[in-house]
């Protein structure tokens, strides 16, 4: 079949007017010389190449997995599909690199094959010693935001009712962690409020730090058939890059900001200046369902847009004219991604976008929805279920009722479940593992070596002696070469599972095909070890007595309910209909429930909420008795916190902000993207993108070789001249040493992790990937001996 | 006022005490990026205060004639610890000079009401509240690491 949506990414529109239903349109995509006749049958799942959570089917043919196509029934996509999806989502399945069996360091320091039982006894052996020696909190667990919802709530009862370990948090910290962060500190939980069909209800739109037409390339899909239909919304930009929403912003009468690396949260103040100042706020609304309106009034007073343009190097006007779409909207919908997550001041930044709805009343009506999005399929449901370090149905670790709720559940002692201190996220867990006071680390579906911040680092504490490696996936990544036990996974398609998108949608995987060898899926990996760990409950039973994905999930109904992720109401059988279902989903709300708070009573109620707040600042928690004497009753809080600059301001030596990110046709470090021909054939190299008058002044033009430097680290890759704005540079972060084809030629020096700092965010603790300083060489020109374009 | 003067001294030398000791601190655990950054931030929290402080120190004079603050003067962290229990301890004594801080802060507010002194009584509670934030951020983190340092930590 023609792989058109590798070039035309976002297919053929589909225009509409504002309030009636988008257009359904079928997408699929067979590998070469199978026809649909050919098509076994159709198993019923959802893509995972990026947080949209479009509904598909896989086609299966002769026990292979050999195409998607998209169901047109579902309320996410309506049948489409981006290039990821279509070529991306099967061709890894069947690659002859795939881990088939068990491997094991010997004692020459090399990986060897093994079977399963030497390897889990290796685990098991030494997981036994440290409990001995040292407790729990010598067991570390980094999970990802690809497995299901069933492998993340097992792996949560194993970590915390079985060994008692802290130490648990999911490489959503690198990605969502700033959501969920701001989502609890405005709203009491997590959870998005708005839902996809606010695109077709919304007459303005905020896109802060979300690159979304390469991001997610159908819900972009989405907003273009609302552009270029009857009364399209007006559109604000908020990107340092002038990319495809900057465009759209301009056609629609909106107005894009490119604000300088590092300064969303005076940009946002700005706009919440103006708002007060113009009257733009729903005074009756705010005063009876928000808490804090004085103190967000004395923060932004100085933010004026002339104070904004200094800081920020954007035009006054354009501030005034940004704030005159939102403050004169009826229905505001925001989206919020990487742009804010993994840069300076993140949890701030993002709760400024909250402000914004607050102050205009604009939440749980159609078209007034926020969305703070996830970057990855199953990020959400990391979250519920606890694998990142949060207790199960985001219920608050400060809380002892809440403890008590789980200690009853699963029949252990509160004092068994870690709740005595905040959860470890990733980037402290890396330093414990630094020092081996870690002294196992468990990693599952994800590849630190290349994904997390300051590389050489990371590398060196994977390949160290101080702490026991154990990696499971489906290839032999960057960090599973470092491990100790590497375990063979079965992936998407290969195992049943269900994961919840960016608008609470949940969807059923259903296993397509076996998979290879002797792979194993997550959650057998997991019960395996529980199992071999004996883990009991306080009465000598077993701690955890499902043994498949459906009594999992039936394990999950039960820790949900009550909660705001409420999940009593869903069955498989439920979710086996024509489309996903948004929770919560219970007795009240049995179809599910497309907008949360849509009565203005939000989830702050002390004994209800799952944080009491930090200081946006510092990241100091706020008690139990001091949310209580503020009496939130279901109020909203308008949290705040004035600019400072960022941690790394560009110097004499680096005088550039260094800024990574990611492109259309990859996801992630490209373990399933760069194994698909026409994904890998559209991207198949690193590059860095600077802006013209930057490139001229260095003498560089577009495809020369440059050296890009920072106190860190470097990398050599080539120059494209492109949209980022004066003063940065833009790095994809797909690549690292592993190329599919095994010859490119900057294999060696193209990861952009190189070059980023170990610092996060007070509040999120998602580190901050978007601004450092650096320096950019010109090395060679475009063409040298033996080098293809 | 003999008295209040020698507590605005007092608080003058305690903030510039604590501000020295949080970037001590920092630099000295840098390994932990978020102590490095953060203590930085608090350190500017003191040396703001100090600023605000200055005309009134100038105001009320510099030279108490009493010898009670030598009493009450904390010396700060020269050097800091190692390791995460070194650590542990470090936040621990910053927590002991915020309290002394706050403290002073709370005296402070009270003469200055007795005085109606406007100025003064606004940058002592405007202080105090900072100085809170300080101290929960200092708790904050200690219950992070102490589990970690009581427990596992080498």
């Amino acid at each position: 079949m023609t792989t058109e949506r590798i070039t035309d990414v976002w297919g053929s529109r589909t225009p509409h007017g504002q309030a009636t239903k988008w257009p359904d349109r079928v997408d699929s995509y067979l590998e070469d010389g199978v026809t649909s006749s050919d098509v076994d049958r159709w198993v019923q799942s959802a893509c995972v190449l990026c947080s949209n959570g479009c509904g598909l089917d896989i086609a299966v043919k002769d026990g292979r997995m050999v195409g998607v196509r998209g169901r047109e029934g579902d309320r996410v996509n309506h049948g489409r599909l981006g290039p990821k999806g279509l070529y991306g989502s099967t061709p890894w399945a069947h690659a002859e690199d795939r881990l088939t069996t068990p491997l094991i360091r010997n004692s020459d320091g090399e990986l060897e094959e093994t079977d399963w039982d030497t390897a889990m006894l290796a685990i098991v052996a030494r997981s036994k010693q440290l409990l001995e020696e040292k407790g729990p909190l010598s067991h570390g667990f980094y999970t990802s935001g690809q497995l299901f919802l069933e492998e993340y709530y097992t792996l949560a009862v194993l970590g915390k009712a079985g060994l008692g370990t802290p130490h648990m948090d999911g490489n959503t910290r690198l990605c969502t962690a700033t959501a969920a962060a701001a989502l609890k500190e405005s709203f009491g939980a997590d959870g998005q409020p708005g839902s996809y069909a606010d695109i077709e209800a919304c007459d303005a739109m905020l896109l802060v730090g979300h690159n979304m037409p390469e991001t997610q390339t159908v819900l972009w899909a989405r907003v273009l058939d609302r552009v270029e239909g009857d009364d399209p919304p007006r559109i604000v930009c908020i990107d340092p890059r002038r990319t495809e929403v900057a465009r759209a912003a301009e056609r629609t009468g909106g107005v894009h900001l490119a604000p300088r690396v590092g300064t969303n949260l005076a940009l946002l103040n700005g706009l919440a200046q103006q708002l007060l100042e113009h009257g733009w706020i729903d005074e009756d609304w705010v005063a009876e369902h928000t808490l804090g309106l004085d103190e967000l009034r004395e923060t932004v007073a100085s933010s004026t847009p002339e104070t904004v343009a200094e800081t920020c190097d954007v035009d006054a006007d354009d501030v005034r004219r940004a704030a005159r779409v939102i403050g004169e909207s009826n229905a505001l919908l925001s989206t919020v991604l990487q742009g804010v997550y993994q840069s300076h001041q993140a949890t701030a930044a993002a709760c400024a976008v909250n402000n914004l709805h607050l102050l205009r009343g604009m939440i749980g009506r159609p078209g007034c929805g926020i969305l703070q999005m996830n970057g990855q399929p199953t990020a959400q449901n990391n979250r519920e279920c606890g694998a990142d370090g949060d207790l199960p149905g985001f219920r608050n670790w400060d809380n002892p009722e809440h403890v008590r709720q789980l200690a009853q559940l699963w029949n252990v002692e509160e004092m068994t479940i870690p709740h005595w201190a905040p959860p470890t996220h990733a980037m402290q867990i890396f330093s414990y593992a630094e020092t081996g006071s870690i002294g196992l680390l468990w990693i599952s579906a994800t590849n630190p070596a290349v994904s997390m911040p300051e590389s050489a680092r990371i590398r060196r504490i994977l390949g160290g002696d101080q702490c026991f490696v154990v990696v499971q996936d489906l290839f032999l990544t960057e960090t599973a070469e470092l491990a100790d036990v590497v375990l063979p996974a079965a992936g998407w398609g290969e195992k049943t599972g269900c994961f919840t998108n960016a608008d609470r949608t949940v969807h059923l995987s259903e296993k397509a095909v076996e998979p290879p060898g002797d792979a194993r899926s997550d959650l057998d990996i997991f019960l395996a070890y529980a199992d071999a760990m004996r883990f009991a409950d306080k009465d000598g039973n077993p701690l955890i007595t499902w043994r498949g994905p459906e009594d999992a999930f039936a394990a999950w109904r039960a820790a949900s309910k009550g909660r705001p992720c409420d999940y009593s109401g869903l069955s498989y059988d439920r979710l086996r209909g024509p489309s996903g279902l948004q929770w919560p989903v219970d007795e009240g709300h049995p179809d599910g429930t497309e907008r949360l708070y849509t009565d203005g009573v939000f989830s702050t109620d002390t004994d209800y909420c799952e944080t009491y707040g930090h200081d946006l600042l510092t990241g100091g928690t706020v008690t139990e008795q001091e949310h209580r004497a503020a009496t939130p009753n279901g109020r909203a809080f308008l949290r705040t916190a004035a600019y400072t600059p960022p941690h790394e301001e560009p110097s004499d030596d680096y005088p550039l902000l260094y800024t990574t990110g990611r492109t259309v046709h990859h996801f992630h470090t490209r373990t399933k993207t760069g194994r698909s021909r026409p994904l890998d054939d559209a991207a198949p190299d690193a590059w860095v993108e600077l802006s013209a008058p930057d490139a001229e002044r260095l003498g560089v033009t577009e495809g020369d070789w440059v050296r890009v430097e920072s106190p860190r680290g470097a990398i050599e890759v080539r120059a494209r001249i492109g949209p980022v704005v004066e003063g940065a540079v833009f790095a994809p972060f797909h690549y690292g040493r592993w190329d599919p084809t095994g010859s490119a030629p900057d294999a060696e020096h193209r990861q952009a992790n190189e070059l980023t700092m170990t610092i996060w965010d007070p509040v999120s603790k998602q580190p901050c990937f978007k601004t450092a300083a650096c320096r950019v060489t010109r090395t060679r020109a475009a063409q040298s001996a033996g080098e293809e374009s | 006022m003999p008295h209040l003067a020698t507590y605005v001294g007092l608080a003058d030398r305690s903030e510039q005490t604590l501000a020295a000791s949080l970037r001590a601190v920092g630099a000295g655990h840098a390994r932990q990026a978020d102590v490095f950054h953060t203590c930085n931030t608090l350190a500017t929290m003191c040396d703001e205060h100090r600023r605000r402080l200055a005309p009134v120190v100038e105001r009320y004079g510099e030279e108490p004639d009493v010898d009670e603050p030598e009493r009450l003067h904390a010396d700060g962290l020269g050097a800091v610890r190692e390791g995460e229990i070194g650590l542990l301890r470090d936040l621990q004594d910053l927590h002991v000079l915020a309290t002394l801080v706050q403290t002073t802060w709370t005296v402070i507010a009270q003469g200055a009401q007795g005085l109606r002194d406007h100025e003064l009584l606004e940058i002592a509670l405007a202080s105090n509240e900072e100085t809170s934030r300080q101290l929960s951020w200092l708790n904050t983190r200690m219950k992070m690491a102490a589990p970690q340092a009581l427990i596992v930590a080498p």
